[in-house]
């Protein structure tokens, strides 16, 4: 069984590279997710750019509707996630408006930090 | 009638400190002119609009010192972007010391210190020192009217990357303050860059509906300035002329999409009374009214002549039928004399395609020409008692036009009242209230 942590917070920009506050944030993470690796239980961990660089679609009668942020004013409850590995947001689209939560509800579109290790 | 048109540049602050006027005139004209290849040339390898356009910015400062001495060189363009192209290395130097530093790695900065590879080399082909637009050119439009993109971010962003005006410029025509506008644009560039939204033009099976995203910016663009909210002038005539350059130079290239020629014809067409719409005391000057000698008659013919051509690609659109309007408005002797018949059969077949309440209204105005004032007022009022078109003034000016008309001086007033409410320009407040002091009159 998988489970998706969806960790919720404050919408700000990640600290300065090469700056205490963010070599304490990393710390801060390696200490709970270098654990969790060694016990093999992660798949993957990283933040998303901020909610500015969100998208949200709707597909309705067949027709896309997209909009600038996230999915804040709409009722509906998360329900599931898929990560996908796109060239660009126009081939993410594509695919996100195949998925059957397009035309039932909405699917905020959120681009993962591609993270590596410091060094 | 372009003689206040102030030209409005990217590089327009640091011109106003250096050269005699004449030049500074000059160089603002050149620079204007190269800004968008110099930025998409830029934008394409550095994969990043925000860097480009502090880049192209810096050349553009450059130039100003530069040409006046050293004299302009054969070809501008070429030297703004190897100018730019080594800004560019410079900003992305900085940006990827600040990485080397970084011992967080999830950090986008990364991505840059990958990156400056492109920037490196000489490119492949020359620059093109003008002509029609390139791809990197084309891309970059899409890029900036990406359905992704707020649509009022959209304008703006067009306005600031592709035609190159001012922050503080595109902050007065969307009356905000320039630093809340600054802040619009670098979210808007940072979104690009985050989302990865493409810069690149978009394959054959998306082309039809990014296209009318970018139709949708150029048309938006052009009404900004034909309707400049709460500012005073009625008209920004550097927002039209922009508009009709954007057009006219995607037409150019995409020249077998009959909606790019329609949108040019609608432009050209409005823009040809822009000398008429306005009294020279400022005030709006209804079409009925306005002096037709003063339209533009080789704007007039240019867009008669593209929007017979649109149409004849038999794949008709919305902007073509709208041109087709203008048309009929353009080619009528006199108000009186107008086919509003046709013009009444153009808006229902323009329904189809928009039947926003705007398009109805407008319709219902034809309607009332064509067959009576009665017929155009019963649309209008079922419009109004829809209650979602209250906050727009024409509306109630059209309906108060019809019950003046119709000798109904007291509910004219009364909708006059509700235009005024719904807020408008100064000029056409000014209208308005000299036509509710001719109903007092009686």
């Amino acid at each position: 069984m998988k489970y998706l942590f969806l960790l919720y917070g404050p919408d700000r920009p990640l600290p300065e590279p090469g700056t205490a506050e963010a070599v304490a944030m990393f710390e801060r993470w390696s200490a709970a997710t270098g654990p969790m690796a060694e016990a093999g239980v992660l798949i993957d961990c990283a933040p998303v750019q901020p909610a500015s660089a969100s998208t949200t679609m709707q597909v309705r009668n067949g027709e896309v509707m997209l909009t600038d942020g996230p999915a804040a004013e709409i009722k509906e409850h998360f329900g599931g996630f898929t990560l996908v590995e796109c060239a660009d947001l126009d081939e993410a689209l594509k695919w996100a408006a195949t998925l059957p939560t397009a035309a039932e509800g909405s699917i905020e579109i959120r681009p993962v930090i591609n993270t590596s290790p410091p060094g | 009638m372009d003689s206040d048109l102030a030209v409005q540049d990217g590089c327009e602050g640091s011109l106003a400190r250096t050269g005699t006027a004449t030049n500074s005139d000059q160089l603002a004209a050149i620079l204007r002119d190269q800004w968008w290849a110099a930025v998409a040339s830029i934008t394409r390898r550095t994969g990043d609009l925000e860097v480009a356009e502090d880049a192209v910015q810096e050349a553009c400062a450059a130039a100003v010192t530069q040409w006046p001495r050293d004299g302009i060189p054969p070809n501008p363009r070429a030297w703004l972007i190897t100018t730019a192209r080594h800004k560019a290395v410079d900003l992305m130097r900085r940006d990827a010391l600040r990485a080397t530093r970084e011992t967080e790695a999830a950090h986008e900065m990364g991505r840059r210190v990958a990156e400056p590879a492109g920037l490196a080399g000489q490119s492949l082909q020359p620059e093109r020192a003008s002509g029609p637009l390139g791809d990197d050119e084309l891309a970059l439009v899409f890029a900036c009217c990406h359905p992704a993109l707020d649509p009022a971010v959209r304008v703006a962003l067009t306005l600031r990357s592709v035609c190159g005006l001012a922050t503080a410029e595109i902050a007065a025509a969307f009356v905000v303050p320039e630093p809340t506008m600054a802040q619009r644009l670098v979210r808007a560039k940072r979104k690009i860059r985050q989302a990865g939204i493409p810069l690149a033009v978009p394959g054959r099976d998306a082309l039809a509906d990014r296209l009318n995203a970018v139709l949708r910016v150029v048309y938006l663009v052009f009404t900004q300035g034909h309707r400049a909210a709460g500012d005073s002038r009625l008209i920004r005539a550097d927002l039209c002329d922009q508009a009709i350059r954007l057009a006219r130079q995607l037409s150019l290239v995409l020249s077998g999409e009959p909606e790019i020629t329609g949108l040019l014809a609608l432009l050209l067409l409005t823009d040809a009374r822009r000398a008429a719409r306005t009294a020279p005391d400022g005030s709006l000057v209804l079409l009925a009214d306005q002096d037709r000698a003063l339209w533009s008659a080789e704007q007039i013919a240019e867009g008669e002549r593209l929007v017979e051509a649109a149409l004849r690609m038999g794949r008709p659109g919305p902007y073509q039928l709208q041109a087709a309007i203008a048309a009929c408005h353009s080619t009528a002797v006199s108000a009186e004399l107008t086919d509003w018949r046709e013009i009444a059969a153009l808006y229902r077949e323009l329904a189809r395609y928009e039947p926003t309440p705007v398009v109805l209204a407008n319709q219902a105005v034809a309607v009332a020409m064509a067959d009576s004032a009665e017929a155009g007022l019963a649309i209008l009022d079922r419009l109004a008692s829809e209650g979602r078109l209250d906050r727009w003034p024409q509306l109630h000016i059209a309906r108060a036009e019809l019950l003046r008309r119709l000798g109904r001086p007291d509910d004219a007033a009364a909708a006059y009242e509700l235009a005024l409410a719904a807020g408008l320009p100064v000029a056409e407040r000014d209208f308005i209230a000299r036509r509710m002091a001719d109903l007092a009159a009686g």
